[in-house]
């Protein structure tokens, strides 16, 4: 008798210490989760704070203007960075895909090993460098700087990340489809391109999401070769304005006004980034259902 | 003389398997197996788990090839011609034996109707028109018992259906190409009791149409749908019946251990 209600006092005891434990936890965790978030929230509060009041139409359609002007905008480094990002992914996008779907099929194969490493590495690569190896291997030779070259700097920074997630992506996808298709009389690279990478897709368009917004902020592999320009230029085999270039330029001057544009240019870069996720996300969405090939 | 022997089982068999070998790297999952599967009939390969069973059937349409270090030797007839012969396509073989896999295997990113076309669109030759692809997949789904159920949403998801449903979505997809000779690989380990009836129904409709081959764990199953039984252990074929005889009279002191519940 005594020692039954000895046991239910210990497992009262155990349960209410059980309860205190996981509020502690639970609120831990709680802390954890919104300190995870805080930088982001401060970030965008901040940049609308300093940013917004000089965001109006002509900081979209027209030219900077010199110091202690009013107005001017930023439309050469906004269709400038717009430039170099539709450069990066068209390298990027089609080299890392590939190369992951290469992973993914042949996975204990000796060069999938070493791609694998290699592209482990190169992911790490700081970006600065990948500016000197651009500006060294496409600005010296040519003898002046160029979209183009800040374009393959950004694509060979993007191939790693988009790489190793389309390898992710593609192994999470069932061995078991992938032998239905075959069943079914799929060759292989059709299994591959129309089951395997089909069903992957979402997750390597948000991988490639995540890469194209890694880089569209990259300033430093673009400080050797898109360079930066004062004036409106869409030609790629000439040096070419962009957001983080503007945004570094603006921000180490000593002009308030050009600190204001620096926000501006700040808060127009992440809505740009924003603005690239929600198209393809709806691109992506649309397409779903009806792909049979 | 030999020869002609062969013919003559050839004829009345749609698959006969002479002297097959199936190994993973060094293990050797099927050993030396000869067996008949006989035209229009359905054949059910029983035996304990890790048996081979699955190998064996995985080697009648070659896809035991498709794993890493998988080898076959030996020789599969299909109609008397050999799908190990040099210079027979892998793909082409796939076309003509349907299978249907343990665990239901739609496509997730296709909609019912794509499902049970996909098929058809396997290779960009002889296609169908459209018409009459709807024409196949509406043909296939009533096979399947399937049609009432999803004739009003076959845009819908695949993945939208329930476990049975999806299966049942998965042999009309095999059918849908009319392959001679379907290949079940427990067709209904995964589902309950009232879908495994459903798709023990279906196999009883697809007899005298089609070749079937069904791989089972459960015993009661290979006597309810099959008109030949095979039973298999550590690799080898052990013996080959028909069901009723199998059951009630086996000729084998181990098939008879393995009937009676004495291992397994």
């Amino acid at each position: 008798m005594t020692a039954r209600l000895q046991a239910t006092t210990a497992r009262r005891r155990s349960l209410g210490h059980r309860r205190a434990l996981s509020g502690v936890m639970g609120a831990l965790m709680w802390l954890a989760a919104i300190l995870a978030t805080l930088p982001l929230i401060l970030l965008l509060f901040h940049l609308l704070r300093e940013g917004a009041s000089s965001i109006d139409l002509a900081f979209f359609t027209r030219l900077p203007k010199p110091v202690g002007e009013a107005g001017g905008g930023m439309a050469h480094a906004i269709v400038g960075t717009l430039i170099l990002v539709g450069i990066a992914g068209a390298i990027g996008l089609p080299v890392g895909i590939g190369a992951g779907l290469y992973l993914a099929e042949q996975r204990g194969a000796r060069l999938a090993t070493s791609v694998r490493f290699l592209s482990d590495v190169l992911n790490g690569m700081p970006s600065i460098v990948m500016g000197i190896f651009a500006w060294h291997f496409l600005v010296r030779p040519v003898g002046h700087f160029s979209a183009l070259a800040g374009g393959i700097a950004l694509g060979a920074m993007m191939i790693p990340l988009v790489t190793r997630a389309t390898e992710e992506m593609v192994r999470i996808v069932p061995t078991a489809l992938r032998e239905a298709a075959l069943a079914l009389g799929y060759p292989h690279w059709r299994t591959s391109v129309s089951i395997v990478l089909r069903t992957a897709l979402p997750g390597i368009v948000t991988a490639a999401l995540v890469a194209i917004a890694r880089i569209a902020g990259e300033t430093a592999p673009l400080l050797f070769t898109a360079f930066g320009n004062a004036w409106w230029s869409v030609r790629v085999d000439q040096p070419i304005a962009a957001l983080p270039l503007q945004i570094y330029e603006y921000a180490k001057s000593p002009y308030d006004d050009w600190h204001r544009l620096a926000w501006a240019a700040a808060l127009v870069l992440i809505g740009l980034v924003l603005i690239i996720s929600l198209l393809a996300r709806f691109v992506t969405r649309s397409r779903h259902g009806g792909v049979g090939d | 003389m030999k020869n002609d022997s062969r013919a003559a089982t050839a004829a009345r068999a749609r698959i006969s398997v002479r002297n097959l070998d199936a190994r993973f790297g060094a293990n050797r999952a099927v050993r030396d197996v000869s067996i008949d599967f006989p035209d229009g009939q359905v054949t059910a390969i029983i035996g304990p788990s890790g048996c081979g069973k699955s190998t064996l059937l995985r080697c009648l349409n070659r896809m035991h090839e498709t794993v890493p270090t998988a080898r076959v030797s030996g020789e599969v007839l299909l109609d008397g011609r050999d799908l190990y012969a040099r210079g027979v396509n892998p793909i082409e073989v796939r076309r003509h034996i349907g299978m249907v896999f343990q665990r239901p295997t739609p496509f997730p990113t296709m909609s019912i109707r794509d499902n049970v076309a996909a098929g058809l669109r396997a290779s960009s030759r002889d296609r169908p028109s459209r018409r009459r692809e709807g024409e196949i997949v509406e043909e296939s789904l009533r096979t399947a018992g399937l049609w009432d159920e999803v004739h009003e949403r076959l845009k819908d998801s695949a993945t939208a259906l329930s476990g049975g449903q999806q299966q049942r979505l998965c042999i009309a997809r095999a059918m849908a190409t009319r392959p001679s000779v379907i290949l079940l690989d427990e067709p209904t380990a995964s589902l309950d009791p009232l879908s495994t009836q459903k798709v023990e129904e279906l196999v009883h409709q697809l007899r005298g149409s089609v070749t079937v081959i069904i791989v089972t764990h459960n015993m009661q199953q290979a006597a309810r749908v099959s008109d030949r039984t095979a039973f298999m252990l550590l690799g080898e074929l052990v013996e080959t019946a028909p069901t009723p005889e199998m059951f009630t009279t086996p000729s084998d002191p181990r098939t008879e251990a393995y009937i009676t519940g004495r291992f397994g």
